[in-house]
């Protein structure tokens, strides 16, 4: 197969493009797709400072390639979670996170939740009993936010792809949660003090495109998956779509952008009536309750014997 | 032909030469969900893998890491 646009030797299929790249207009497609979707969803500006959640997996180092080479300021934060041990998952993460940076010469900031926050994810989830993607996402959003609002950044800005995106608008779907249907948004504003904007770049690239972006720029990248993720709904949800895709390319995109383009502001009120947003008493972020998630989360694991 | 798997890491040996298309069929792996590499490069479903080579599926799912 050749490039559609060099007609020199292909290095990747986009089928519901119907599009055949050589590796150099792969890399510029790839950086079309995000620049596109940052100016028409006006996510941000040149101007503003930005952090992006890197966890060394594909979608966060590819998208800090690919801002950077955009030529915007880009700084990274991860979250050491306390996964697999001394020597595993979340260690081999940090440590593929921190080589990328360096040899790049940006800025990383790390959070480690049981030095700063008393707990490890693997602990969390075995006192909650609930399970460790519940817990590992709310300490995340929470932690993400925290850092970003505390260091004056004007965005959060997030590595989840159209897969991600997809995948997620099917779950809440298939249960009708319109709460959660009215909150997904590319852009999610600033709308109270404690909150910082968050944006999602990736939005129109797919999984498999980060993950070809980093093989073809020699970008090592976490290939292993999450110990923990067993039993994550999430991922069986994308193995479903991925067979529709398969019969029928383009699905993923369509479901996803029909939700965004006509009929998510339908939504948006489930999900304004029933949040009324207060301070939290403890760390002063936005909850419903008198205590934030987090928070309760945090205390919880601080009264255990 | 060696094939690498991952998640859990191990491999699997196929006999004869193949294009991309059928070691995915023969495998019952859907393409969207792999990337097939050969010697750090990608190989389209049209590529040939000849019985001497070694190549590593790759799953590109992921729900931990991003």
């Amino acid at each position: 197969m050749k490039c559609k646009v060099c007609r020199e030797p292909a290095a990747i299929e986009i089928r519901r493009h119907h599009a055949v790249f050589c590796k150099r207009h792969f890399f510029e497609h790839m950086t079309r797709q995000v620049e596109r979707t940052i100016h028409d969803l006006e996510m941000f500006d040149a101007g503003e400072r930005l952090l992006l959640g890197v966890s060394g997996g594909k979608d966060s180092l590819a998208l800090w390639d690919i801002l950077t080479d955009l030529g915007y300021r880009v700084d990274g934060v991860y979250i050491e979670l306390g996964i697999g041990g001394e020597q595993g998952y979340s260690s081999s993460s940090l440590q593929l996170a921190e080589q990328f940076a360096k040899d790049r010469r940006l800025t990383l900031q790390v959070v480690d939740l049981a030095e700063d926050y008393g707990y490890t994810i693997p602990a969390a989830a075995a006192e909650t009993r609930r399970v460790a993607c519940s817990v590992c996402g709310l300490s995340k959003r929470y932690v993400l936010n925290r850092v970003a609002f505390d260091g004056g950044y004007d965005v959060l800005v997030m590595g989840h792809n159209l897969d991600d995106e997809a995948a997620v608008l099917m779950g809440n779907t298939l249960t009708w949660n319109v709460e959660y249907i009215g909150r997904q948004r590319p852009v999610l504003p600033a709308t109270r003090a404690g909150l910082v904007r968050k944006v999602k770049p990736l939005l129109r690239v797919a999984e498999r495109e980060t993950a070809a972006y980093c093989v073809l720029k020699g970008i090592e990248y976490e290939v292993e998956e999450c110990p923990m993720v067993a039993g994550n709904t999430g991922i069986r949800i994308k193995e479903w779509l991925n067979v529709m895709e398969s019969q029928r390319p383009g699905t993923k995109q369509q479901f996803l952008f029909g939700f965004l383009d006509r009929v998510s502001d339908q939504f948006a009120d489930a999900h304004q009536e029933q949040v009324e947003l207060h301070e939290c008493t403890n760390c002063g972020q936005p909850t419903t309750n008198d205590l934030c998630a987090f928070c309760r989360l945090q205390t919880r694991m601080a009264d255990r014997v | 032909m060696k094939v690498v798997l991952r998640n859990p890491l191990r491999e699997l040996d196929i006999e004869g030469d193949a294009s991309v298309k059928d070691v995915l069929r023969r495998l019952d792996i859907i393409p969207e969900t792999v990337l097939v590499i050969r010697q750090g490069e990608l190989l389209l479903k049209t590529d040939l893998v000849a019985d001497s080579d070694t190549i590593e599926l790759r799953p590109v799912i992921s729900g931990g890491a991003g």
